[in-house]
């Protein structure tokens, strides 16, 4: 019976989703985990709900609405390029706020209260073909944007202020991050819902530095350990249990396993 | 502005025409408050210039205008004759020493390399030539041993010695650094400011370095611009560093003194009466 899924479509496509994403999720987590952003991730997913929200009543794409609200929020917090204490307690009145006008969007919705639930967490069974080949097209968007700003991106994020110095613009750069981790986000909700994006974007990310020493490892790690956890999680949902669930547990496991690897390397003289 | 040298003259004359740094009439400003006007002075090929004074008197806001990173209130700052923006490439910064995320996945080597060619748009892919230049900077720095361990995990001395390799391996025509000693036990401040002296003279790179405590720096300073609330004033250490001087900075009677060869200042208005020696002892 197990056999018989694997050869379904929806199956093939929720894989082929999965992959997608993963390979985005982890390597835009290394500049988050990396810019202590994850708060960040959080607001984006939940204003995408928002937004996606909004497109329900609207009539129109959660889709549509989820990738508006998400990149709103990022050009905002890449503008504002704030700092520390600061950013913590913008970000969370923005975000209390705007989670706020999505249940409003909910309620005044009055189609099926599935599209809420999927929105919250996660249908990656759900993925059609035109849905998955948009994922396709997004990640290569934010693949290309990471490949092209790798440099500054990487130098404004672990040492800012010897990048301004030699010329690099903090504030693109912030910008640049934003956007690339709002369409990230976009892409994640759709697999693990608004709830779950940080087991994608920012767990594995944080596994992975606990197991590379160099950025480029670290960033390839992250999208491994953030595919292995996506395309597991959905085949053994398949079985029992919904895929959000064990892609969060996988991915949590690996983080576990990374913690206590590398709490060996800390105790290590140096 | 100086007159230009001419094609014929070629490049070689080009860098003895212009002075390395070029201050004139700058002001700072920050809303209605007037830190300083009218500062000038030149930096000269190979020279030490300490700037000193107590917090807040614009000594960071010096570093970053002449890094073309602030806009001065009035007057012209002048890199190798060009605007500060545009010789940014030539410049080493060696920011103060401030600890690294221990779990950051990047190694000493890695640090170097970003002040190679971090500032580029794309990958950048492995370079031979590249791994050379990074090899060498560590080298000459004495960081070769620890390149391959986190930068989150080495000593605050080792992390500062990362940082000169930084600013030195795109071969920089100025040096700045700002308060690079702070939290460094004595023997790395030696480190620093010895690894920073040798370059000088080896190749003749002048070095402007902000410090709080002249002492560690004073054997090889050639001039201190020294910036007191709404004044300044410019010179060798033995001309500024009097109580004469400083105390028509500060409008209020200061005493320099010399104890064993260490310059101690006594009565600045910052100063709250106790133990003042512009820095840890």
């Amino acid at each position: 019976m197990y056999t018989d899924l694997l050869g379904q479509q929806f199956v093939h496509n929720a894989l082929l989703a999965g992959a997608v994403v993963g390979l985005v999720s982890g390597a835009i987590g290394f500049f988050v985990v990396t810019r202590g952003a994850s708060f960040a991730v959080h607001a984006m997913s939940e204003l995408g709900f928002t937004g996606a929200a909004g497109a329900l009543w609207l009539g129109l794409s959660p889709v549509v609405g989820l990738v508006g609200g998400s990149l709103v929020t990022g050009l905002a917090l890449g503008l504002l390029s704030l700092r520390g204490r600061e950013r913590d307690s913008a970000i969370g009145s923005v975000l209390a706020f705007g989670l706020g006008v999505g249940v409003l969007f909910l309620s005044l919705y009055q189609g099926y209260a599935t599209e809420a639930t999927n929105l919250l967490f996660g249908s990656v069974v759900a993925v059609s073909r035109p849905q998955l080949a948009g994922l396709a097209v997004v990640s290569l968007l934010v693949m290309a944007g990471i490949a092209a700003s790798y440099r500054p991106l990487l130098f404004s994020s672990v040492d800012p202020e010897v990048a301004e110095a030699r010329g690099v613009p903090l504030r693109a750069l912030s910008v640049i991050t934003y956007l690339l981790l709002a369409l990230t986000t976009a892409e994640a909700v759709q697999v693990v819902g608004v709830l779950l994006v940080l087991t994608l974007v920012i767990t594995p990310a944080a596994a992975a530095q606990r197991l590379a020493v160099n950025p480029a490892t670290s960033i390839v790690l992250a999208m491994l350990i953030a595919v292995a956890a996506t395309e597991g999680g959905i085949l053994i949902s398949l079985e029992w249990g919904p895929s959000s669930f064990w892609i969060a547990a996988l991915s949590f496991a690996v983080y576990l396993a990374a913690r206590a690897a590398g709490w060996g390397r800390l105790r290590r003289p140096a | 502005m100086a007159a230009h040298p001419g094609a014929a003259a070629g490049k070689g004359a080009r860098t003895v025409t212009f002075a390395p740094v070029r201050v004139d009439g700058v002001g700072l400003r920050f809303g209605r408050r007037q830190l300083w006007e009218g500062l000038s002075f030149e930096l000269a090929a190979g020279e030490f210039l300490a700037v000193l004074g107590p917090n807040g008197t614009g000594k960071t806001s010096l570093i970053r205008m002449i890094m073309g990173l602030l806009k001065p209130s009035g007057g012209v700052v002048e890199v190798n004759g060009r605007a500060p923006v545009q010789a940014r490439a030539g410049i080493g910064y060696i920011p103060q020493h401030r600890a690294f995320d221990p779990d950051l996945p990047l190694r000493g080597r890695d640090l170097v390399r970003l002040g190679l060619d971090g500032q580029r748009w794309g990958l950048g892919g492995a370079g031979r030539k590249l791994d050379e230049r990074v090899g060498q900077a560590l080298r000459e720095v004495g960081a070769a041993a620890y390149a391959d361990q986190p930068v989150g995990r080495l000593s605050g001395g080792e992390q500062q010695r990362l940082r000169i390799a930084q600013a030195l391996v795109s071969d920089p025509g100025l040096l700045l650094a700002d308060e690079p000693l702070l939290s460094l036990d004595l023997a790395s401040q030696r480190m620093v400011t010895s690894l920073l002296d040798g370059r000088r003279r080896a190749a003749g790179t002048p070095v402007v370095f902000v410090t709080h405590d002249i002492n560690p720096v004073l054997s090889m300073v050639d001039r201190v611009l020294y910036l007191a609330p709404g004044d300044w004033a410019i010179g060798p250490p033995r001309e500024v560093l009097t109580s004469d001087t400083l105390s028509r900075l500060y409008g209020t009677p200061v005493d320099v003194l010399d104890v064993r060869g260490r310059i101690v200042v006594v009565g600045t208005p910052d100063d709250h009466g106790a133990h003042h020696d512009h820095g840890p002892a």
